[in-house]
Order: structure tokens, then C-alpha cells, then sequence
């Protein structure tokens, strides 16, 4: 039986392992540092299809397609796809799995949806009530461009604290045996606004969820930094990483040299114009289903608090003068 | 988590952290990108001035000239990359407010003439459209009363 920690961490009793993982992502981040990591790299922004947002959930749908061949898995193995990204109503990730003939719950976290779904996928699997699940998520810059932000040959210049949303899809399979690294526990994350409004400072908004939810699971499990390998947030990027090293020295830890940021990961932030670094859905999703992966299987890393951080605003709610409430999900896992 | 600090207190230490604008470079790009678009106008608007055209004509004309420009680089994807580099110095002059008007009817193309390329086209433009001849209107009042009184 599964066991709650404290108010916030689930202890999971049969730890669901991660056997496998697969990402495609576009040209940009094909250019970064990861690229030798990623599954395929698309070249063409619409993929081969007729609008962005088609184009994302063609790369969801192949990093899909990927997972399960790499894992040897056919689609009647997998009891349930939990999958989302940042469109509206969540299209992406439904228009991908229309024609896949296998259970789907959609969920919207923003950028933490990669954590969200693995937190939901591994207590059901740990609850017996599933034996496979594929977690997944997508983001594309052109589509959360012109839904977030301006059509993209308009003019513009980004701000100092902006960050880039990443074209890309991460997909992993979470399944009751196999090999492969576990998920030993989970914590869902409060949603925590500190009054940040604005939204081309995101990283500044959720740097508070995350140091919440990591101080809640190193409170209930008794663990300090020093267990983890490493931190990997969400896509705080390099200014909100700087305010999660302010605000853990607040409440009196010291992080050390235990933060990474799937945002700042992807992209060289100096060469590649993202100002911060990479955000989306798709970011962390991407880095983690393939990069860090690779890092357990190579023994490298061996605990790793994944923490996924999701800004839960609109453009409406933003330009109705409301605040950024944001969340983070941390998911231990440990080789 | 216990609340170390709050609200206000996270507000500031943002503040304060927070990567700043280049202001000088940022105004000097802009500088340069206003000028150099300001001097094109400048040349096409002595070029009409040697076909012989009268002022309100050359005045006209220049920026029917510089409006097609602007519309022009965005349909090859340069003019977004001009702003990237001149910030407001791209954005100010006509060029900046056809590369308004051009970029979303491009973008919005996909949703079809009526509800995407209709509906969005004056999507960033609409608000200087909409105080731009409301100022004028209320200027030109203004002006007829003034008038009047004198």
C-alpha cells in the first residue's frame, strides 16, 4: 500500500518503473546542447502539416509512436495515455491520440503537465489499477505565439526576464515491471501566487511553487539536498532559477550546486537569442523523457527530484489585471 | 512552505534581481533603425520631388511607398527581425504600423478570410486606429472652436 507522508508526499510501495522514453522537437532546439539526445529533430516548423497547431500534434503523435517502439510496446499494451500542452481546450494533445483507440485523460498544468501526468500515472499504477501508462506532453512555439503573444512576423523585442516557448513533444512509459528507473515518490503541488503580474516573467512566478513543493517533499520524506543528485525544475529558466536559489537560502537550505533547469538545459543561452531559456510544456517533457533518462541508464545520475513548474495563467485573466498563480509537482526518481 | 517572506517582500527581492533593459544600447538601435527608415523616406520623397509632384503629393505618395516596404519585409520575414534589433525605432514610423497590420493577416490566413484574416487583421493596429482617430477628432474640434472664438 501506498503512504501518505506528511500532508503533501505519497510513498509509493510497488514504484513504477519509467521503461522508456522518447522526444522529437524542432530546429531550434536541435540546435542546442541536447540534440544528440532527441528521438528526430523536425526541420520544417509545420511538420508536414497545414497549421502550427497540427503541426504540434504531429510531433506528439510520433513521439508517441516512438515511445512504443523503442519500448517494444504495442498500442494494446497501454492502458491509458495521460497527456496535455498549453492550446486552448488542450488540442494538442487530443487531436494526437484521436485515432489511437486507447483510453486518454487529458490534464493542463501548463509547463508542470510532464510531472502532473507521471505523479497521476504512478499512483494509479501503484493503486493497481493500470499496469501501463504513457505520460506525455507538447508545446510549439508558433502555436503559443500567436495564442499567447503576437503573430510571429510581427515586430517585437522580448524582455530581459522572457523566455522561449520550445517546439517539442516528450512521451515516457510508465509501466508495473520492466527495467528501468522508479518512481518512488510523488508530490502534487499547492497552486501558490505571489503576486507576480507580469507574464513575460514567469520564471519569477513559479520560482515560489517550486520552493514550496520541494520544501514539502524534503519535509515529509526527511530527505535533505544532499540525497539528490540533482533538483531538475520545470522551466524556470536562468532568472527564475536565480529566485528558487533566493527563496530555498531564505527558508534556510542551501542548495549547492543541486539546481538544474530543464529550460536553461535546452537551450545555450547565450548563442541561441531565448533570452532565459526554453518554457512550454514540451521542455520539460522533452529533456526529461530522453537527456536525463540517458543519465540514469549511463548510472551518472541516480535520484533526481524532477519538478515540474507551471505557470496557470491566460492572456484573459493576465490582461483583466490578475496575478500568476503557478504550481509545481516534484516526482523522486531513483535508479 | 513556512512563510518567510511575504507577498510584498517576494515582489521586491524580484525587483531587485531582475535583469535590467540595456537602456543606452536599446536607444541607440533605435536610433540608428528609425534613422535609416526615416532616411529612405527621406530619399523616395526627393525622388518624387524630382518627377516634379507637389508637396501634398510627395507627402502622400512617400508613404504609400514606405507602407508597401513595410508590408513588403514582413511578407519575407525580415521585418521582425529589423524590431528584434531597433526595437521602438521599427515600430514608430509607417513601416512599423503596415508590419502591424500585415503580420496577423498573415498569421490568421488559417482560420479563413472572414473570422481569421478579417477579424484579426487590426488586431494590434485596432487600438491605434481606434485613439488615433478619436485624437483627431477631438483636436479638430478644438481647432474649429478656437477658431470661432479668435
Amino acid at each position: 500500500m501506498a503512504k501518505l507522508l506528511g500532508n503533501q508526499t505519497v510513498l509509493l510501495d510497488k514504484q513504477p518503473i519509467i521503461l522508456s522514453g522518447a522526444a522529437i522537437v524542432g530546429k531550434k532546439e536541435g540546435d542546442g546542447p541536447l540534440a544528440k539526445y532527441f528521438d528526430d529533430i523536425v526541420d520544417d516548423e509545420y511538420a508536414g502539416e497545414k497549421t502550427f497547431e497540427a503541426a504540434e500534434s504531429r510531433i506528439l503523435r510520433d513521439a508517441f509512436i516512438k515511445l512504443l517502439e523503442k519500448s517494444g510496446k504495442a498500442s494494446t499494451d497501454i492502458n491509458l495515455i495521460l497527456s496535455g500542452d498549453l492550446l486552448n481546450q488542450c488540442t494538442a494533445a487530443s487531436y494526437a491520440f484521436r485515432d489511437v483507440d486507447i483510453p486518454y485523460l487529458g490534464l493542463y498544468g501548463a509547463c508542470s503537465t510532464m510531472s502532473e501526468s507521471m505523479t497521476i500515472a504512478s499512483m494509479l499504477i501503484d493503486g493497481g489499477s493500470i499496469d501501463y501508462a504513457v505520460c506525455a506532453a507538447s508545446s510549439h512555439f508558433c502555436s503559443a505565439e500567436r495564442q499567447y503573444r503576437f503573430p510571429l512576423e510581427y515586430g517585437s523585442q522580448r524582455t530581459p526576464t522572457a523566455q522561449w516557448t520550445v517546439t517539442g513533444a516528450g512521451a515516457v512509459l510508465l509501466g508495473k515491471k520492466g527495467q528501468g528507473p522508479r518512481i518512488t515518490s510523488v508530490t502534487p503541488g499547492k497552486i501558490i501566487d505571489e503576486g507576480i503580474k507580469d507574464s513575460n516573467n514567469m520564471g519569477a512566478a513559479m520560482s515560489p511553487a517550486a520552493c514550496d513543493t520541494i520544501l514539502n517533499h524534503l519535509n515529509d520524506t526527511g530527505r535533505t539536498v544532499d540525497d539528490m543528485d540533482i533538483i531538475l525544475t520545470g522551466d524556470l529558466g536562468s532568472f527564475g532559477t536565480t529566485m528558487l536559489r533566493e527563496l530555498l537560502i531564505k527558508n534556510g537550505i542551501d542548495p549547492k550546486n543541486k539546481l538544474s533547469d530543464c529550460g536553461t538545459l535546452i537551450f545555450n543561452l547565450e548563442k541561441q537569442g531565448v533570452v532565459c531559456g526554453g518554457s512550454g510544456c514540451g521542455c520539460s517533457a522533452s529533456v526529461f523523457s530522453t537527456y536525463i533518462l540517458d543519465q540514469f541508464s549511463k548510472g551518472i545520475l541516480n535520484r533526481v527530484l524532477f519538478v515540474a513548474t507551471g505557470a496557470l495563467l491566460s492572456p484573459t485573466r493576465i490582461q483583466q489585471g490578475e496575478t500568476i498563480p503557478s504550481i509545481a509537482h516534484a516526482v523522486l526518481v531513483e535508479a | 512552505m513556512k512563510k518567510k517572506i511575504t507577498k510584498h517582500e517576494y515582489q521586491a527581492m524580484v525587483e531587485e534581481k531582475a535583469p535590467g533593459s540595456h537602456i543606452l544600447k536599446d536607444l541607440l538601435f533605435a536610433f540608428i533603425t528609425g534613422g535609416v527608415i526615416c532616411s529612405v523616406g527621406q530619399i523616395v520623397m526627393l525622388i518624387f520631388e524630382g518627377f516634379g509632384a507637389d508637396m501634398q503629393t510627395r507627402a502622400s505618395a512617400t508613404s504609400i511607398v514606405m507602407i508597401f516596404l513595410g508590408a513588403f519585409l514582413t511578407g519575407i520575414n525580415v521585418y521582425d527581425d529589423i524590431a528584434k534589433f531597433g526595437g521602438a525605432g521599427a515600430s514608430i514610423p509607417i513601416t512599423g504600423f503596415s508590419n502591424s497590420i500585415v503580420s496577423p493577416a498573415m498569421e490568421y490566413k488559417k482560420e479563413g478570410y472572414v473570422m481569421g484574416v478579417g477579424a484579426k487583421m487590426f488586431l494590434i493596429a485596432g487600438p491605434v486606429l481606434v485613439y488615433g482617430i478619436f485624437s483627431s477628432v477631438v483636436a479638430g474640434l478644438v481647432y474649429f472652436i478656437w477658431k470661432q472664438v479668435m
